[in-house]
């Protein structure tokens, strides 16, 4: 038996697939690609992947992880490049390493997440975003199967600033983002992954309780980091730990980006 | 000149609709295809929401056979639902293709499948969505050739007014026909127009093009003549017939969605047409002869697929799978290479017949036997000499209690209700023969947890069938008979507890019924139905029956017909039919000898087997059965 931990990016149009959508093409990609995975007993064996939160459904990521256990070892550059081969385009296998132990959810306690906002100017966003740094708790309303709920967005929200579209590190960036026609605003943000989750929409919710920021068109949200905090208030790689020895020449593909804590 | 995408558009609205994933397209195998790099461009329709449509073996086909000529392309588009439409209207967004979202009314053809006469509705929308005339008379140059095809297409009367044209019969030989031609018209600088393109299609005989044809009434409400209007038009439009299957082994590379869909599985079709002449079955009579594919093809498409899709479960699909003249050989063989790598096998099955049990044994070796599937259709043995679906109630309990014993726990049994000459007695039969099979059942495992489900739907008359003249039944009988079945299957509680029953209302048969008989004069009332809000027809909770009885009314009355006239009358041998210059091979006086058999209970052989009963379509179309066994083995997997 081999543990192997992934970590995947879900991009463009991929972004509204819901995680069962996602589960069954990474379930295929891994038989497409003949890895030897590991199945469970019973009476109707399913392969053994078991994951580690889920981005919601219309929000893209470039930090989603994956454990898969397979009944041989295999390199993990292999796996990684036979993965990519199978999954359709959109669903892209970043890093993959072998587990050394531990718990991978336990490494992971908020997200980085950034959100893009057409039309939006960069001061009014930062206005925005003082604003609700400046005070202890927002509620907002959810709808969720029972109805709607209140929710505090407020103590979740660690860290949040806005970006200029060139630095963000986005992958597909909509070119008129740098074109400079109109503005075009980019919170980022770190928010602790809480019960219940205070999502991007969340945070959007917030800002506009706060400030009355009204968006024009439906925001794009992208995850672009998940772990644990360091002190700095940054986000520590959560397979950091499974590199071992050659640890820290692995550059993190994440985001260059400075965080802000309150 | 290119066109550009509309997902820019299409994207800010997504968040708001319900599973957005399915208008994204995105799936593994899914093709691109540069605009100006070729000639010809299709956008494929299924009239379905995209769950249904993306699993259809037809349009798969088409649309890789397509994109496989480098003069041509092709993109899928499925219906949008009510969500989602209004926002696109609101938002001036065009129907599109969930390949490169480009806008439907830009591509040269525009082809939509008919499974089934309750996408109708859902054509309009499309139309409509996409800029493009409603009507055929209304289109210009520049707007696509809005052509049928699928089993509707046999009869496509009703839908004549919206369509350019319709053709009949499998389409991986026509899809390369008419694209050539339309790719010589363009050439040439579009000489003559659309009716000349027109005219060229028809010419080849295989084409429909209903404005080509006059259609005149009789007095009486019944039809006088359908002829042609012009030279170079046939008087009569024959199918089309792809012969060989090893030639064409598509899908080669199985669409994977993303969303979830009606089939989490990949098909390989391994026959072609059915000769068992159940009299009810418009598929079994309109794709004659049968054609096999060879076991090796089988053998090579199973294996491609799965390697180009990923997917964990393979269907053998046909019309009744275990007719193949080598299916033994063909199980054995995918179970052995199969064993031990967690792929699922199936067969749907359909004839009552223990053999079937063997082989279904066979593919589910190391996998689960969950349940199986039975179609007697008939509730009595008198009412299935009527259909031509043979079984003897003794044949069912044997085979379900071998397969009882061999440790499935669930059989399901497909019937159909409002059959030709059926009477209550014939609908309670399935009762009786439901707890037969569950007390045979509880014998055969030794257990008391095993399930039989029963589902009935209602029967529809169908085009090119003997029961073609028959009169259908009205809901509220159909109705009134599945509520006194299903008294009787309770009626023994012991028994009846492990009896599962599923149907459906008698009411959206009946408009089946309507729009599959129907002639030109329907299309008034599908219109109405659709401009009063008629859409997605075939979905249980969106289909309004008082809708199309008062668009009925409305525009039937006033033409001295109605939609009884249409339904529940039953047409005699002279009478002119909507579709009899439509040519499905099939002679109309052996399908009339058929329909007087039937009311006299008397049984028909399968050809297969037994001397050739001129049914037609051999001689008229210049083809012939081709059937096993070849005596080849299964070849072992090549590397790829």
């Amino acid at each position: 038996m081999a543990k192997l931990r992934l970590r995947y990016a879900k991009r463009g149009k991929l972004r509204f697939t819901s995680h069962r959508d996602i589960a069954r093409a990474v379930e295929r990609a891994v038989r497409k690609a003949h890895l030897p995975v590991a199945f469970s007993q019973g009476f109707s064996p399913h392969p053994k992947l078991s994951w580690i939160g889920a981005a919601p459904t219309g929000v893209a990521s470039e930090a989603e992880y994956v454990e898969i256990q397979l009944v041989e070892r295999r390199a993990p550059d292999v796996v990684r490049t036979a993965l990519n081969a199978a999954l359709p385009n959109g669903l892209t296998v970043l890093d993959v390493v072998d587990a050394t132990g531990g718990s991978l959810a336990e490494r992971i306690e908020a997200s980085e997440w950034l959100l893009e906002l057409p039309g939006i100017a960069d001061d009014t966003l930062q206005a925005a975003a003082a604003a609700l740094l400046a005070v202890p708790h927002v509620e907002v309303d959810r709808l969720t199967k029972n109805g709607m709920r209140k929710l505090d967005v407020r103590p979740a929200v660690l860290s949040l600033r806005t970006v200029r579209p060139e630095e963000s590190g986005l992958p597909e960036t909509p070119p008129e983002a740098t074109t400079g026609v109109g503005p075009y605003g980019i919170l980022a943000m770190v928010v602790r992954q809480t019960t219940p989750t205070v999502r991007p929409d969340d945070v959007l919710s917030a800002l506009g309780v706060v400030a009355g920021l009204a968006p024009l068109v439906p925001v794009k949200a992208t995850r672009v980091a998940q772990g644990r905090l360091d002190d700095a208030g940054g986000l520590v790689d959560p397979l950091l730990e499974d590199r071992g020895a050659g640890a820290a020449e692995v550059v993190h593909t994440g985001q260059p980006v400075q965080h802000v804590v309150d | 000149m290119s066109v550009e995408s509309v997902f820019p558009r299409l994207e800010p609205l997504l968040p708001k609709v319900a599973k957005p994933v399915q208008y994204v397209g995105g799936e593994l195998n899914a093709t691109t295809k540069e605009w100006d790099a070729v000639a010809v461009r299709w956008a494929l329709m299924y009239p379905d929401a995209y769950e249904v449509g993306v699993a259809n073996q037809g349009v798969m086909i088409l649309y890789e056979v397509l994109n496989e000529r480098p003069d041509a392309l092709a993109e899928r588009t499925y219906s949008v639902w009510p969500d989602l439409e209004e926002l696109m209207r609101a938002h001036g967004v065009p129907q599109f293709t969930v390949d490169a979202h480009r806008p439907v009314g830009a591509f040269d053809v525009f082809g939509i499948s008919f499974a089934t006469e309750l996408g109708y509705t859902n054509m309009l929308t499309a139309l409509d969505l996409a800029g493009i005339p409603l009507h055929a008379s209304e289109r210009g140059l520049d707007d696509p050739i809005v052509l049928g095809g699928g089993h509707a297409a046999f009869n496509p009367e009703p839908i004549a007014e919206f369509l350019d044209a319709a053709v009949l019969g499998d389409g991986e030989e026509a899809v390369g026909e008419i694209t050539d031609i339309l790719r010589d018209w363009k050439a040439a600088g579009r000489p003559g127009g659309r009716d000349e393109l027109l005219t060229r299609l028809a010419e080849t005989g295989n084409v429909y093009v209903p404005k080509f044809y006059d259609v005149r009434y009789l007095a009486s409400g019944g039809i006088d003549t359908v002829l042609p209007n012009r030279e170079r038009v046939p008087e009569r439009v024959g199918k089309r017939t792809t012969m060989d299957l090893d030639e064409w082994p598509y899908p080669k590379q199985p669409l994977v969605p993303l969303a979830e869909s009606v089939h989490e599985r990949m098909s390989v079709e391994i026959f072609r047409g059915c000769t068992r002449g159940c009299r009810f079955c418009q598929a079994g009579m309109i794709t004659r002869p049968v054609r096999e594919r060879s076991i090796q093809g089988i053998g090579d498409m199973v294996h491609n697929g799965l390697e180009a899709s990923g997917f964990q479960e393979v269907g053998l699909l046909s019309l009744s799978s275990a007719d193949h003249s080598e299916i033994g050989e063909i199980a054995k063989g995918l179970a052995d290479r199969y064993e031990g790598t967690n792929t699922g096998l199936s067969l749907p099955s359909t004839r009552v017949d223990a053999f079937n049990v063997d082989l279904a044994n066979e593919l589910s070796r190391n996998g689960r036997r969950s349940g199986l599937t039975f179609a007697p259709e008939g509730g009595s043995e008198r009412i299935r000499r009527v259909i031509n679906k043979i079984a003897s109630e003794e044949d069912l309990i044997r085979t379900v209690s071998t397969a009882y014993a061999s440790g499935w726990r669930q059989v399901k049994l497909y019937f159909m209700c409002g059959l030709p000459t059926e009477t209550d007695e014939d609908v309670l039969q399935i009762a009786h023969m439901a707890h037969e099979v569950i007390r045979a059942g509880r014998e055969a495992s030794g257990r008391k947890d095993i399930r039989c489900t029963i589902s009935i739907g209602g029967f529809v008359p169908k085009p090119h069938t003997p029961f073609q003249w028959a009169a259908q039944s009205d809901p509220a009988t159909v109705d009134n008979r599945l509520r006194k079945l299903r008294a009787e299957v309770n009626s023994d509680r012991k028994l009846g507890r492990n009896i599962g029953m599923r149907y459906h209302d008698g009411e959206p048969s009946f408009i089946e019924g309507l729009l599959s008989r129907g002639d030109r004069r329907i299309g008034k009332v599908i219109e109405r139905v659709w401009r009063e809000g008629g859409r997605f027809d075939g979905w249980q909770e969106r289909f309004s029956y008082q809708r199309w009885v008062d668009a009925a009314d409305a525009e039937l009355e006033p033409l001295g017909v109605s939609l009884a006239w249409f339904t529940t009358r039953e047409r005699d041998e002279l009478e002119v039919l909507p579709w009899d210059h439509l040519d499905s091979g099939l002679e109309k006086e052996w399908l009339w000898a058929d329909w007087q058999d039937a009311l006299n209970g008397e049984e028909q052989d399968d050809c297969r087997w037994t001397p050739c009963f001129d049914c037609g379509v051999c001689p008229t179309m210049g083809t012939s059965i081709q059937v096993g066994p070849s005596g080849q083995p299964l070849l072992p997997i090549s590397p790829v």
